[in-house]
């Protein structure tokens, strides 16, 4: 769901501009009236299940809710940033967090990589079945997460797994992928990079077909290789597109969850825990305040991340 | 073309394609081989690939001893009423918001685009306590009231409605129609593309979506498809392999089929709703 809400954010600018009706303001009485009903139920439909949860998310992370205080979610004590700190302070969310870091700073790139390979591939590499291409690579994006962890768990089994029988064929003895320290987190890497790149293949396709193809030809005829237009053209033209897909992969990475939730509980010891799954646990042990304060700091972990992207990917064009 | 080149491309490129779809389909056909062999086989070592004596014993536990009939309805009814929800009452708020002066529309809007970034963590505490409250925990409407809007709705929506032509309110007008008139036979009928991958999208989220339910529905008169699944997978039923993976057939089969149909409109709009 993230993907598609992150998706409107890169829009925003042309969004912002509003068009302009050649009609003079308030000129038809009934235009307000009708407005508002039509505007009313998205509203307040709104306002109960975003605008207020967003709103006693912050106000509870700055207070000791528990579960016990369900019925009287404004009765309890206001403890500050103590929330905040027990988070930072604690060797699990600590843990969580480098998790994390490790899920998006690998398997961002490289989803992003694999992405932008099949789609010059696609789009250059190719004349015949493009369409069968496209539809094959974007087939694990729609599927739901639980069933393709489910599989991809009987798929890596130690012993009798697809994977390690098909490496044994070629002579590699294949690790005990979920149940190894080392290797759960890569594992967890090459499922979600398997299940995401498609998306990213599809809109760096888009953005590719929009560079035209006169400057490829211009370059083509001042002699400049394959290699150099990509890098010259297609590179600063697909930045946009770049910073789009890095962006809502990087939110969507940075709130991995249900990976680690069915394939591995967040084990072994640890090593697979994501910082959503442990908000997800703490919230299911009752302790409220915490989980919210918590969910605060991914909240503030992803505004940083994005400022940080469309920084690095706006500049020097 | 820049240079000369065989009608078909270069042959090493499709290779390797071809090479990368039969990896990344081949967890698929895994699983549905898999959903037709009995216990033993599928532990097996060295693993079989063709189930040698398929038999559909898998989904028929599933939905005799299972229940999976009742997650299946409930993972539609779901489904269907976000999608409708989101359809209907995100075009609204889309077209008042592209082509109605109204006061407060300033702020509204403003609102809807500065939640558009917001994370679903976020919201989920305090969302958990209102449906709580609401006495919806473990019923469908406590699965459905949270997800019937969406701002990207909104967004998307008020995009497509921007532009469409202005003159088309007024030429309502002079006929007479009715304000509401206007929404309701003019402009909803011209926001097919919008209307469709807006539908899509909603369904497939809503049909994949888990941490939600997973805490919502807490018995199994209101399980959706993933929440039964991964508690089966994660419970006392982890090592039947075979039922697992009928059960993720069952929850990956019907959209895919659907994914299959309307491709074209998928596909076409998660490249315009990312990118202009």
């Amino acid at each position: 769901m993230s993907a598609p809400t992150l998706a409107a954010t890169v829009q925003l600018p042309p969004a912002a501009s509003s068009p302009k009706l050649p009609r003079k303001r308030g000129s038809h009485p009934g235009e307000g009236r009708a407005a508002w009903i039509l505007a009313i139920p998205f509203t307040l439909l709104f306002l109960a299940f975003t605008v207020w949860p967003v709103i006693q998310s912050l106000f509870m992370s700055f207070t000791d809710t528990k579960q016990k205080d369900l019925r009287t979610p404004f009765a309890v004590n206001f403890t500050g940033l103590q929330n905040y700190g027990r988070a930072l302070s604690d060797p699990v969310f600590v843990k969580a967090a480098a998790n994390t870091a490790y899920f998006v700073v690998v398997g961002v790139p490289l989803t992003l990589g694999v992405a932008l390979l099949a789609a010059v591939a696609l789009d250059k590499g190719i004349t015949r079945f493009r369409a069968v291409y496209r539809l094959g690579f974007y087939t694990p994006v729609i599927t739901s997460i639980v069933a393709v962890a489910v599989v991809w768990r009987f798929l890596l089994q130690p012993d009798s797994g697809l994977v390690n029988t098909v490496l044994s064929w070629v002579g590699i003895a294949g690790p005990n992928w979920l149940g190894d320290v080392q290797w759960s987190m890569p594992s967890l890497i090459l499922m979600a990079t398997w299940r995401n790149f498609g998306t990213g293949m599809i809109i760096f396709l888009a953005g590719l077909q929009a560079v035209p193809a006169s400057l490829h030809e211009a370059a083509a005829i001042d002699g400049a290789s394959g290699w150099q237009r990509f890098w010259h053209i297609t590179f600063p033209l697909l930045r946009p597109t770049l910073l789009f897909v890095s962006v809502t992969t990087a939110i969507g990475y940075l709130q991995f969850f249900e990976e680690p939730f069915v394939m591995t509980q967040g084990g072994p010891l640890n090593s697979t825990i994501s910082l959503s799954m442990y908000t997800y646990n703490q919230f299911g042990y009752g302790n409220y305040g915490l989980a919210a304060a918590m969910s605060y700091l991914i909240f503030i972990v992803i505004a940083v991340v994005t400022a940080l992207q469309f920084r690095l990917l706006r500049e020097n064009t | 073309m820049l240079r000369p080149r065989s009608r078909y491309g270069r042959w090493w490129i499709y290779l390797v394609l071809t090479i990368a779809l039969v990896l990344v389909i081949a967890p698929f056909a895994w699983m549905v081989l898999g959903s037709f062999k009995g216990q033993g086989e599928l532990l097996r070592n060295p693993p079989t690939w063709w189930p040698e004596a398929p038999s559909l014993d898998n989904y028929t536990q599933l939905f005799a001893r299972l229940d999976f009939g009742t997650y299946f309805t409930n993972s539609v009814v779901v489904a269907v009423a976000v999608t409708a929800g989101n359809l209907l009452f995100c075009s609204m708020l889309g077209y008042a918001l592209a082509m109605l002066e109204f006061p407060g529309k300033r702020v509204l809007l403003t609102i809807v685009l500065g939640t558009l970034m917001i994370p679903g963590v976020v919201t989920f505490v305090p969302l958990f306590v209102i449906v709580a409250n609401a006495g919806l925990i473990d019923t469908l409407p406590g699965l459905i009231l949270p997800f019937l809007v969406t701002p990207f709705g909104v967004f998307l929506m008020r995009q497509f409605i921007s532009g469409l032509p202005p003159d088309l309110l007024d030429a309502g007008r002079v006929d007479g129609a009715s304000e509401l008139g206007i929404f309701g036979r003019i402009i909803l009928p011209l926001c097919g593309p919008a209307l469709a991958t807006l539908g899509i999208l909603t369904f497939l989220g809503s049909w994949n979506n888990f941490l939600w339910p997973l805490v919502v529905a807490q018995t199994e008169k209101t399980y959706t498809l993933p929440v039964a699944l991964a508690l089966y997978s994660t419970g006392q039923n982890n090592t039947q392999y075979g039922l697992l993976m009928a059960g993720a057939c069952v929850v990956v089969l019907p959209l895919l089929i659907v994914f299959l149909v309307f491709q074209r409109h998928f596909i076409e709009g998660i490249a315009t709703t990312g990118i202009k």
